[in-house]
């Protein structure tokens, strides 16, 4: 009870110093949380993606179908691979002019080659496996040329990545910002403390019981941090999918994370101050 | 209960305070540590309750050790002393019974002791009616009384007294070390730090001074102090 109270009293006596130490530690994670939910969409619209991962190989003119069938069948077999279909001159004609509707008729003869479209399975999606698929494939010598969607793919990687690192880098520079002024705050606690702490010292109170306040106070104000980062993050997440696009937020588990984050940078801020200046007092 | 061997308590930047310092104070005793300013006294009664530590040497109160005490160990030291300075150390915005009952909170007594604790102990300082006022409503002489009763709650064996009077008219002061007096006669030993020699001609208690941080007479032995007080 006592350290819950002597936290808020706290907040009452520099209520803009506390109000500082919150905002941001909410700053804090609010970047963590923001650069985070971009990774997360990334990542989803990567999974999406991926599903759809080709590999197109384009067969020579002129290639015995004998042969085609059985490299599609030897392809079929490689433990990456979940499908390798034949598609001939005219079934790619015929796919060509669904796909582009009106313009059906730029394509009036078999200018277009036949192919075998590879399906990988679903986890060996990444770039590194369509692109050592893709060699294996490219080694028979009919085969032309092969298509995959290798720069885009690892264009969003990179996106992913990179928005993981910001968000990380950001997060913790507003992470040891926040550390820096909730230990002024507290520092200035115990200075304005000095007298009944050193009462407490000479009657007897041991020093974690003095600490105790300190650092409740600090856990308090990292929770509060998190939950205002939540709310901050929420927000700028409907904006997103009301103006821009639909995204998806963190779930529960990711959320819990932060707050627990929030409380930590609270917790490590006063038990580095507090350790500090209670030696002085 | 109170032994201070070979203690010496040298400051980084102000010398020494404490020389080659051998003392044993026993249980139950009344012993007045007199001398200059700058003679080592407060320093001394600093390592009595672990405040400082000497630099060489070792000070052992009530089996806790100087050279291995922990911060705990020192905490649950202090539990089992009083320490009484010349300007009180209450604080202002609690009342007379908030000021003593501090001292039990802090220590985790349980709330149901608290109370009756600390009404004997005011009553025992003689200032059961005040227990409602604050410390600017009281005497100088009032408000020692409140930091003696604070000192008291916790049934210490030693009362460590740092100029306790050095702030009190002539009045106040007799009153408070009549106080002293029985408290002491009630089993608890006292170390009183003082420079009022009028007080100490006046008792037949025994006498410790010091002087360039070492012990130049003890009434106690005179022996290997023979030096008189003056």
């Amino acid at each position: 009870m006592r350290p819950l109270r002597d936290a808020f009293e706290t907040f009452r006596r520099a209520p803009l110093l506390s109000a500082l130490s919150v905002t941001t530690i909410a700053f804090s994670l609010f970047a963590l949380g923001l650069f985070g939910l971009v990774a997360l969409n990334i990542r989803e619209a990567l999974e999406r993606l991926e599903d759809r991962v080709e590999i197109r190989a384009f067969v020579a003119e002129g290639t015995p179908p004998e042969d085609l069938a059985q490299a599609a069948s030897d392809i079929a077999s490689f433990p990456e691979v979940l499908s390798a279909q034949l598609v001939t001159q005219d079934e790619a004609l015929k796919r060509a002019q669904a796909e582009l509707g009106e313009f059906r008729d730029v394509f009036e003869g078999a200018v277009l080659p036949a192919s075998i479209d590879l399906r990988l399975r679903p986890g060996r999606r990444d770039p590194a496996t369509v692109k050592q698929v893709a060699a294996r494939v490219k080694a028979y010598s009919f085969i032309d040329d092969i298509r995959y969607g290798e720069e885009w793919i690892e264009k969003l990687y990179r996106l992913r990545n990179i928005a993981g690192i910001v968000g990380l880098v950001l997060g913790f520079v507003f992470a040891a910002v926040s550390v820096i002024i909730i230990g002024t705050t507290i520092r200035m606690a115990v200075l304005a403390r000095a007298k009944e702490i050193s009462i407490m010292r000479l009657v007897g109170a041991t020093d974690a019981y003095i600490r105790r306040p300190f650092l409740v106070e600090g856990f308090a104000k990292g929770v509060m941090g998190g939950l205002m980062a939540l709310v901050l993050t929420w927000i700028a997440q409907t904006m997103i999918n009301r103006y821009v696009i639909d995204t998806i937020f963190f779930d529960a588990r990711a959320a819990l994370l932060g707050l627990l984050f929030g409380a930590l940078i609270g917790l490590a801020g006063s038990a580095f101050s507090v350790g500090r200046h209670l030696r002085s007092v | 209960m109170i032994r201070f061997t070979r203690v010496t308590k040298t400051y980084p930047r102000t010398g020494t305070a404490v020389q080659d310092v051998n003392l044993t104070v026993n249980k139950g005793e009344f012993i007045f540590l007199t001398g200059a300013s700058g003679a080592g006294k407060t320093t001394l009664l600093k390592m009595v309750y672990m405040e400082e530590r000497p630099t060489s040497g070792e000070v052992r109160v009530a089996g806790t050790s100087s050279v291995t005490a922990k911060a705990r160990d020192v905490a649950k030291l202090r539990r089992k002393l009083g320490i009484v300075f010349q300007d009180f150390r209450l604080l202002e915005n609690r009342t007379v019974e908030q000021n003593v009952s501090f001292a039990l909170e802090v220590i985790g007594a349980p709330a149901a002791v608290i109370g009756g604790k600390v009404s004997r102990v005011l009553t025992q300082v003689g200032l059961a009616a005040k227990g409602r006022a604050f410390p600017r409503e009281l005497s100088g002489g009032e408000q020692q009384r409140v930091a003696i009763a604070r000192a008291l709650v916790n049934d210490p064996f030693a009362l460590v007294a740092d100029e306790p009077t050095g702030n009190l008219d002539d009045r106040a002061t007799r009153g408070i070390f009549q106080l002293l007096r029985e408290i002491n006669a009630a089993g608890t030993a006292i170390m009183m730090a003082t420079h009022n020699l009028e007080l100490i001609r006046r008792q037949e208690y025994r006498t410790i001074e010091m002087a360039r941080g070492q012990i130049v007479f003890d009434s106690a032995d005179p022996v290997t102090h023979p030096k008189l007080a003056h």
